[in-house]
């Protein structure tokens, strides 16, 4: 089989999903995303057995490039799918209140369809060697996005950020192609190999090519959502449906990262750009933490809250780029490794986060702290779910959060002793303090918050695919959290 | 698997057990009695074989680079604190009410366990990560037992208090542990096992300066864990608002994890950073000795001033600690587990208190002796091993400490004024117990109350505790010769 079949089985299986959806009767949707479920769960199956081996790697036309680190990203891109799926199959009650007539479903059948397009375009973009092909997938990822974000066309708050997501992402987007065009400017190819060459020699120019990268830095800061480019992120989360916030503040940012680490070494790698960049870097990466980690505090309404704890979290990864192209060796992980493992905890303690608060949702009205208040007692397994998956995100160690935090940390203080950068250091020892503090509001309104008793509340309807899904994930956050031997050798 | 392995394993499954739907009260009586005989078999054990090396060890790796391995083995200080452990759990849970409720009551008990199996795990870790990992799952069991079981008006904030400033503490100290880690390791590789790191082996063999700056955050973190003035803040009304097993097990267990990893972290690997921050420590331990001391007679209810005088109570340790010699670190260590019985067994009693009574106001109880002999006398028993008299552990553990610190000394140090200063302390204990005592089971009772005395079930795990404190204050030996040469290590 050849590799590139996979996003090929996907786009397959959206397609199929729009016809089943064409053909199935206007009361229920569930079956598309029960399809979906188990054709992602089909394709995850085979992409294992064709995954290469730990160096080899296959290369087509110079633009597609399939290795272990290609494939590690494809497992992400599919897994966080179909977990999205699942719990937009939970949240389908709301969704129809806000997008169809009456007691109809007519209205959902493409939004079971849509993240699967873009998880093809995730899929492609983690092959691509090449800057064209790069902003091609991220431009199929942008445009799912866009839509789904304002899916819930009768509720004023989705529409918002529909229109505030498409505006500013059309905006980050020109300047994602200004700088790949001043990119070519510079070095005369698109091919990130040859970049990373012609970066490298003796004959560029210099301001040109920090121009060029300055440029590109603002497309994909905004997509990973770093500070000064993160204006858009509350406002989108907060009114996007719950299954599309989860899926972009997973989906997104791993979609940045990707592009990031392989646009950012070849301008690392080249001597006389390194200084300048790292300075632009160093900056972005102090301030997203800082301002992500402080202004969660205030939060009411858990979407904000995790909004800006997603800002937080690209800070944290972000700090692990300036030991990229150093040539210092960091003893442990390396920095691309690391990201890796932290992007897949991230993507297994958001998501959790995210199935847990769908279900919420669905039997209550409001997305604020309020609503979660009583949750202990309300339904305990829940809440012990949520518990783990903000534990996890605070970096509490046996969770898959813990390390995560801890390789970047190790990178950074590494790279802090032999450069000199223990600003950054400083900046995000503080940034995982007040992350406590903000993290533990939930729990504390989860547990100690006086919310009306049991007999009280309707009881939370959950359903079974939901059920064993928290419950992989639940696993998934525990044994990473002992065991991180085992994510971590499939990333390297 | 090896016996301790069992020891950490039995808790965290019957935890999980509770959690699928199993009864919780049983099965935690189950789990803490099966850890109960394996907790002293273990402690026979490694008193037959000599405390000084490691028992029972095992060890898994789970990654290469940095060197991680869930490894666990006992020498003889982590024995004692191991049978402390258990002992301390068996009580908890025996006191332990049966919760009214569908459902809510397992989450008290998955609690309880999950505080033991964290305790234990802490002490008997023999890699740095696992040595505060396993002191982290016995700490957020804690915040959250007081802010939904707890008790009075104000154990929200408590509760919240107590988290942000432990959790603080914690993230302070892990900023210590990676300092530590990454200097101390050996060259080529980075590794968390506490017997590779070395101040020797790293790439340059570690400086008195880096050193120093190294001691401190371990200090200052391990320093919020133990209530070290003047981070004693969040006890007394942390204390006062848990419930009474979560008490006895905060107050008697797991704030020994500090005085623990003080003695088996950031002395033998920092010597040279203790001895700058020397003074210092000195003055900190005796603000816990005297104006802590202070504090607590001037308490008006029962649960804050035995609150107070665990805080007091951990300036002796860590008198004991600033030694720095053996017979100061055994006396500290017999301290750890004297105090540890003594504090829970007031906790407990407070607890049956607390349940028969609408207050615990100093100047609204008296006469309780007459209707309940039997909390009286062992109330009795308590506040008088608390205080120190000969016969309890407590004393001999004091005694030992007092000594340590004079011992070799040719002249009149720091170390010797302070030690003479805090010989006050015993007095200042004495005062408070005393009224105390007096002012609630003597005198005049007033107000007609039917009071029942200390029911049967909770009668047992009273008097082990005191019978423990007898043994070990008449035989200091069975647990100091446990207590191993550290210092031979440095």
């Amino acid at each position: 089989m050849l590799p590139y079949y996979l996003e090929i089985y996907v786009v397959i299986l959206g397609v199929l999903m729009l016809c089943l959806e064409l053909f199935s009767g206007s009361r229920s949707r569930s079956k598309i995303a029960l399809l979906g479920v188990f054709g992602l769960c089909l394709i995850l199956g085979v992409m294992i057995f064709a995954v290469p081996a730990p160096g080899e790697g296959v290369q087509y036309w110079g633009i597609y490039h399939y290795d272990q680190w290609a494939a590690f990203y494809k497992g992400l891109a599919l897994l966080a799918t179909l977990l999205v799926l699942v719990m937009a199959r939970e949240f389908a009650p709301v969704f129809k209140k806000y997008t169809s007539r009456d007691e109809e479903a007519s209205g959902l059948g493409e939004f079971y369809c849509l993240p699967v397009f873009v998880c093809a375009g995730l899929m492609w973009m983690s092959s691509s060697k090449d800057l064209v092909t790069i902003f091609v997938s991220l431009e199929l990822v942008t445009m799912g996005f866009y839509v789904l974000v304002a899916f819930m066309r009768r509720n004023v708050g989705s529409l918002e950020a529909g229109v505030k997501y498409l505006i500013l992402g059309a905006l980050s987007t020109g300047f994602l192609v200004y700088g790949i065009a001043w990119t070519y400017g510079v070095s005369g190819t698109f091919s990130l190999e040859q970049l990373a060459v012609i970066l490298s020699g003796d004959d560029i120019a210099d301001r040109a090519a920090i121009f060029a990268f300055a440029l590109l830095m603002v497309g994909i800061g905004f997509k990973i959502a770093v500070v000064p480019f993160q204006i858009w992120v509350p406002d989108v989360y907060q009114g996007a449906a719950m299954p599309v916030t989860a899926f972009l503040s997973v989906a997104s940012k791993a979609a940045g990262f990707i592009v990031l680490l392989r646009v950012v070494e070849p301008f690392l790698s080249a001597p006389s750009l390194r200084e300048p960049i790292l300075h632009l870097i160093v900056f972005v990466v102090c301030a997203t933490l800082i301002y992500g980690n402080l202004a969660a505090i205030s939060q009411k309404n858990i979407k904000r809250l995790l909004a800006y704890s997603s800002i937080a979290h690209a800070g944290f990864l972000l700090m692990a780029i300036p030991a990229i192209g150093s040539v210092v060796t960091v003893r442990g992980p390396d920095p691309h490794s690391s990201i890796a493992f932290y992007l897949a905890g991230y993507l297994i303690m958001t998501l959790l986060c995210f199935l847990v608060l769908t279900i919420v949702r669905v039997g209550t009205e409001g997305e604020d702290l309020v609503a979660l208040e009583g949750l202990g007692k309300r339904s305990p397994f829940l809440a012990f779910a949520m518990l783990v998956a903000v534990a996890s995100l605070a970096g509490i160690p046996l969770t898959v959060g813990f390390f995560g935090k801890f390789f970047l940390f190790n990178i950074a203080i590494q790279n802090a002793m032999q450069s000199g950068l223990w600003i950054v250091v400083c900046v995000a020892v503080l940034g995982a303090t007040t992350g406590f503090y903000y993290y533990f509001k939930i729990i504390k309104a989860m547990y100690w918050g006086g919310g009306a008793s049991a007999e009280e509340c309707a009881e939370l309807k959950v359903g079974r695919l939901a059920i064993v899904s928290i419950l992989v994930l639940l696993i998934a956050v525990f044994f990473l959290g002992i065991f991180p031997g085992a994510l971590l050798d499939l990333s390297q | 698997m090896t016996i301790i392995e069992f020891i950490i394993a039995i808790p965290l499954v019957i935890a999980l057990a509770i959690g699928c739907g199993g009864s919780g009260r049983g099965l935690a009586l189950f789990a803490s009695w099966a850890n109960l005989l394996l907790g002293s078999i273990v402690f026979c054990i490694v008193l037959v074989r000599g405390g000084g090396d490691m028992h029972f060890q095992s060890a898994h790796r789970l990654l290469n680079s940095p060197e991680l391995t869930l490894g666990f083995a006992v020498d003889g200080m982590s024995a004692i604190l191991v049978l402390l452990t258990v002992i301390v759990t068996f009580c908890a849970v025996r006191i332990s009410p049966v919760i009214p409720g569908k459902g809510s009551g397992r989450l008290y008990y998955i609690s309880l366990m999950l505080i033991a199996a964290g305790a234990l795990g802490a002490f008997c870790a023999t890699d740095l990560f696992f040595l505060y990992a396993f002191h982290e799952l016995a700490l957020i069991p804690t915040f959250l037992m007081i802010g939904i079981y707890g008790q009075g008006r104000e154990k929200v904030a408590t509760a919240w208090k107590i988290t942000i400033y432990l959790g603080v503490g914690s993230l302070i100290l892990l900023g210590g542990f990676i300092a530590l880690y990454v200097q101390l390791s050996p060259v080529g590789g980075l590794t968390f096992d506490l017997a590779k790191l070395d101040p020797g082996a790293g790439e340059h063999p570690l400086s008195a300066e880096m050193q120093k700056w190294i001691f401190l955050p371990l200090l200052v973190g391990f320093g919020i864990l133990v209530s070290l003035f003047p981070f004693h803040s969040w006890a007394a009304p942390a204390y006062a608002c848990a419930p009474p097993p979560v008490a006895m097990l905060h107050a008697g267990v797991l704030k020994k994890f500090g005085l623990y990893g003080m003695l088996r972290v950031a002395m033998p690997l920092l010597p040279e950073g203790f001895e700058a921050w020397k003074e210092l420590l000195l003055i900190l331990l005796l603000g816990n000795i005297i104006y802590v001391g202070f504090v607590t007679i001037s308490q008006r209810y029962l649960d804050r001033m035995l609150a107070h005088s665990s805080v007091m109570h951990m300036g002796y340790i860590f008198l004991g600690i600033a030694c720095c010699n053996s017979i100061g670190w055994g006396g500290a260590v017999l301290m750890m587990f004297a105090h540890g019985i003594s504090i829970a067994l007031l906790f407990a009693l407070c607890g049956a208190l607390r349940e028969r009574l609408d207050t615990l106001e100093f100047t609204r109880l008296g006469g309780m002796g007459g209707s309940m002999p039997f909390i009286a006398v062992t109330f009795g028993f308590a506040a008088f091993a608390s205080i120190g008299l000969p016969g309890f552990a407590n004393f001999a553990s004091e005694i030992t400490i007092f000594f340590a610190a004079f011992s070799g000394a040719g002249e009149l140090g720091s170390l010797q004024v302070v030690t003479i200063l805090a010989l006050w302390g015993v007095v200042i204990s004495a005062v408070y117990m005393l009224r105390a005592f007096r002012r609630i089971f003597q005198g005049e009772c007033n107000g007609n109350l039917v009071l029942t005395d200390l029911e049967r079930e909770a009668r047992m795990p009273v008097i082990l505790m005191i019978v423990i404190l007898l043994i070990t204050g008449l035989f200091p030996n069975l647990i100091l010769k446990l207590v191993p040469d550290l210092l031979g290590t440095l």
